[in-house]
């Protein structure tokens, strides 16, 4: 990218001030280094983005931002309803809250080591992973019901978790507004044998090692230590987010005349907050939030009966759960005044900063965490909150490290059997269904995520805590 | 050569995190086939996959490219609801609206090793026209 094309503020903030259809600045959070590499693509979706209807402050975008659809991925865009806001299905995404959920193991890795294979072959057979893959619960009329409208709470009803689980989810593992009746007999067939599984592409259940500490307070009161073992898990609303996405994209883009809204790209497509159109959206979106809160819910009831074989007696705690695909109503200082505003992010990460009231009382003093998923066989991150990111990016910090090859390219310069060797060589087992899907994900294809969480840090977006590395991956 | 004559055929285009699916033919209809036929190509290799099983897909939209990503988008909803993987397509369009035929089978991790599943189509890169030689190009990028 052409950095010329930005005014600098700082070294890790760049704008692109308001020209054409903006009705705002856009910004990028990176170093020189990052913004170079970004595509040209993020300077115009971003640019875009900025152009739609009651858009307040700017268009922002992370520092692993890509080219994405409509909006880049790490995007967030705030809209405010009595501006004739608008609510976007292309910047929400088709993986509706996709997310990752950290669980603390309390193991160490020398007592996790001589029972590398084991685990990772009973983790393998217990969550359903890859293309065709099935769960083994089967949702009638009712269940999807209760599971649309009530997330990790009906998870929990249903016998999946434990009642403290839900304090370390977002919403409290149950979003609020989710009106069932808006997802469509498709969505719901696409999903009633789809809940505990993991779904394929870059989702994965890795079980990690702590292998460094940046914060030591916040790590302390996040629980994590030094070569302590944690479990990760990254999926999202399976088929029925994907179904919703679906649907709502087509049915904005054909309204958006309807409703006076020009689109510089269809992939933006959008309805106002308060029309009909954009209250249904927001409705069913809702809904599919909950459908990845019980999904990762589900999962985690699997991970913990996988790992109570190899490990009798252990119990595994949440440490918290993200989601980084979302649209939600939360409420910020805009000219000085507290204003309800709904809050894209496509591919970013929630960071709400210490005090903040939406935090559960564990959080509270020092911010929630915010979990930066690596790429199979790379290092992922904690990262917190922080009190600046509120004016930063209305709280919203980075989300991964986001690909530097496309599927193609990684799948002609890789072997699948190969990439599973060469981890297998450096202590990392990796369990999966497909050769090609362990190929066209291999580590060298994505960007190095630990430049894009020191931007975070530095940028004042999200605080480094901890850097996890992986041990076993099982991939979708 | 008469364009008319052309043998149809498909191909895959770049996306930084994704990838685009490209049919190119001497009727609307073929291209329609044929980018049906390069999402397949995206999931597993097209050899692996016997035509067992037939499906019947219906779907209408206001133009030429919101109709194909309906068609893809449809065959994506199969694929998933009913764990199936095509290999060939036979597509009529009147008037905006679609009919087709998929021909495929049950997904086996085994024997397709598909490498990923396709979440929907998009509206990036979503194009339908015809080329200055005549020939027909649908495409769009499928996120995966």
């Amino acid at each position: 990218m052409d950095i010329s094309q930005f005014v600098q503020r700082n070294a890790t903030c760049w704008e692109i001030q308001p020209k054409g259809a903006m009705r705002v600045p856009a910004i990028i959070y990176a170093d020189q280094q990052l913004l170079e590499a970004m595509d040209q693509k993020v300077y115009e979706q971003l640019a875009n983005v900025a152009t739609l209807p009651g858009i307040v402050e700017a268009a922002y975008a992370m520092p692993d931002a890509h080219w994405g659809y409509g909006f880049p991925i790490g995007g967030v865009a705030a809209f405010d309803p009595d501006q004739g806001g608008v609510v976007s299905a292309g910047g929400v995404g088709f993986d509706i809250s996709c997310g990752v959920r950290t669980l603390h193991t309390g193991l160490t890795v020398d007592q996790l080591q001589p029972h590398k294979q084991a685990l990772a072959d009973v983790l393998y057979r217990s969550v359903p992973a890859g293309v065709g893959s099935r769960g083994r619960i089967h949702l009638n009329h009712d269940s999807m019901h209760g599971m649309l409208t009530g997330g990790a709470r009906w998870a929990l009803e249903q016998g999946f978790g434990e009642e403290q689980d839900l304090e370390r989810i977002e919403e409290h593992g149950c979003m609020a507004g989710a009106e069932a009746h808006y997802v469509s007999p498709k969505a719901r067939e696409r999903q009633k044998d789809e809940m505990g599984t993991l779904g394929s592409g870059n989702h994965y259940l890795e079980v990690q090692r702590v292998a460094e500490i940046y914060d030591p307070e916040i790590a302390k009161a996040f629980g994590l230590r030094k070569d302590s073992v944690v479990i990760t898990i990254h999926c999202g609303s399976r088929g029925l987010g994907h179904q919703i996405g679906t649907e709502f994209l087509k049915d904005m883009a054909i309204a958006a005349p309807q409703y006076q809204i020009t689109l510089p790209d269809r992939e933006l497509a959008c309805a106002p907050l308060n029309s009909p159109l954009g209250k249904k959206y927001l409705g069913a979106m809702r809904a599919g939030i909950n459908c990845a809160l019980a999904n990762r819910q589900i999962i985690t009831h699997l991970t913990r009966q996988a790992v109570e074989k190899v490990f009798p007696g252990i119990h595994l705690s949440l440490l918290y759960d993200v989601s980084h695909n979302t649209c939600k109503l939360e409420h910020h200082t805009v000219d000085g005044k507290k204003k309800p505003l709904y809050v894209h992010r496509k591919g970013a990460t929630r960071a709400f900063g210490p005090g903040h009231p939406d935090l559960p009382p564990v959080f509270k003093d020092v911010g929630q965490p915010v979990l930066i998923g690596g790429s199979m066989g790379t290092s992922s991150y904690v990262l917190c909150g922080t009190k600046e990111s509120e004016k930063n990016s209305f709280s919203s910090a980075c989300h991964g490290a986001g690909r530097a090859m496309s599927r193609s390219q990684a799948s002609k310069h890789w072997q699948g059997r190969l990439v599973v060797d060469e981890l297998a060589a450096r202590g990392i087992i990796i369990r999966s269904p497909s050769m090609r899907g362990v190929a066209e994900e291999a580590p060298l294809a994505y960007k190095d995520v630990s430049a894009v969480v020191d931007v975070a840090d530095r940028a004042g977006l999200a605080r480094k805590v901890a850097k996890l590395e992986p041990v076993i991956c099982i991939k979708g | 050569m008469n364009s008319k004559l052309a043998t149809p055929y498909w191909e895959h285009f770049e996306h930084g995190a994704d990838i685009g699916i490209r049919g190119i033919a001497p009727t609307l209809e073929q291209a329609f086939e044929q980018a049906a036929v390069a999402m397949t190509g995206v999931v597993t290799h097209l050899d692996l996959v016997s035509a067992s099983k037939v499906v019947c897909i219906h779907c209408e939209a206001p133009d030429n490219e919101l109709l194909l990503v309906s068609w893809i988008n449809e065959l994506i909803y199969e694929m998933s609801a009913h764990r199936l993987l095509f290999n060939r397509y036979e597509v009529v369009i009147d008037d905006g609206k679609l009919s087709a035929s998929a021909f495929g089978e049950a997904v086996d991790q085994q024997k397709h090793q598909p490498a990923v599943e396709i979440k929907g189509a998009t509206f990036t890169a979503l194009r339908v026209y015809q080329q200055a030689d005549d020939l027909w190009v649908a495409q769009c990028i499928v996120d995966v």
